[in-house]
């Protein structure tokens, strides 16, 4: 693994939930970005982020990593959930609240 | 360089045979769209397996010159006779 894909792995495993975004929870810089957070404070969940644009080789490497070409990716105890897409789809079914409420 | 929605469409189909495309244009910008994909090649597969299988046919332009896809992605309903 190259180095940017170590720490990768390292925020994925270290972090129960962590998203990958662009900017900041507070300052969003990308509507889809800013809808994942949204979803997540909607569900008054304990998470981390991760800002993307501050590290040229974490934005490239994220996209290897889960091979997955867009941003925000929400990682859960390991392993990678979707982007905002299906981040709002499985908001909608019901199917994130059970996968973040088993943190609780 | 915006892609035209009908190209998006081609570009999908040429790669899931089967799929119904619908491509809309969000901001009339020919650089934000929606995309919803109905397949049967989907079933069994998981909700990442279905988008990465659209971005696949897209040929790595989701992300780069296509920067806005929102993606929704579905098995036919099996029950409807319509299609």
């Amino acid at each position: 693994m190259s180095d940017a894909q170590t720490r990768i792995d390292d925020m994925v495993k270290k972090n129960d939930i962590v998203l990958f975004m662009k900017g900041t929870a507070l300052f969003p810089q990308c509507g889809f970005s800013s809808r994942a957070i949204a979803i997540l404070d909607r569900l008054g969940a304990t998470y981390e982020t991760v800002d993307v644009l501050q590290d040229p080789e974490i934005r490239t490497g994220i996209k290897d990593y889960s091979d997955w070409p867009t941003i925000p990716q929400l990682y859960v105890r390991g392993e990678f959930v979707g982007g905002s897409d299906i981040m709002m789809e499985m908001f909608e079914s019901g199917e994130l609240q059970q996968l973040l409420g088993a943190e609780a | 360089m915006p892609m035209a929605a009908s190209e998006i469409e081609q570009m999908i189909k040429a790669a899931i045979p089967d799929a119904e495309v619908t491509v809309r244009d969000l901001a009339g910008d020919g650089d934000h769209y929606a995309a919803r994909v109905v397949s049967r090649s989907f079933a069994g597969m998981s909700r990442i397996k279905q988008h990465q299988a659209v971005y696949a046919a897209l040929g790595g332009r989701v992300g780069g010159e296509l920067h806005a896809l929102q993606l929704e992605t579905a098995v036919p309903n099996t029950e409807t006779t319509s299609e």
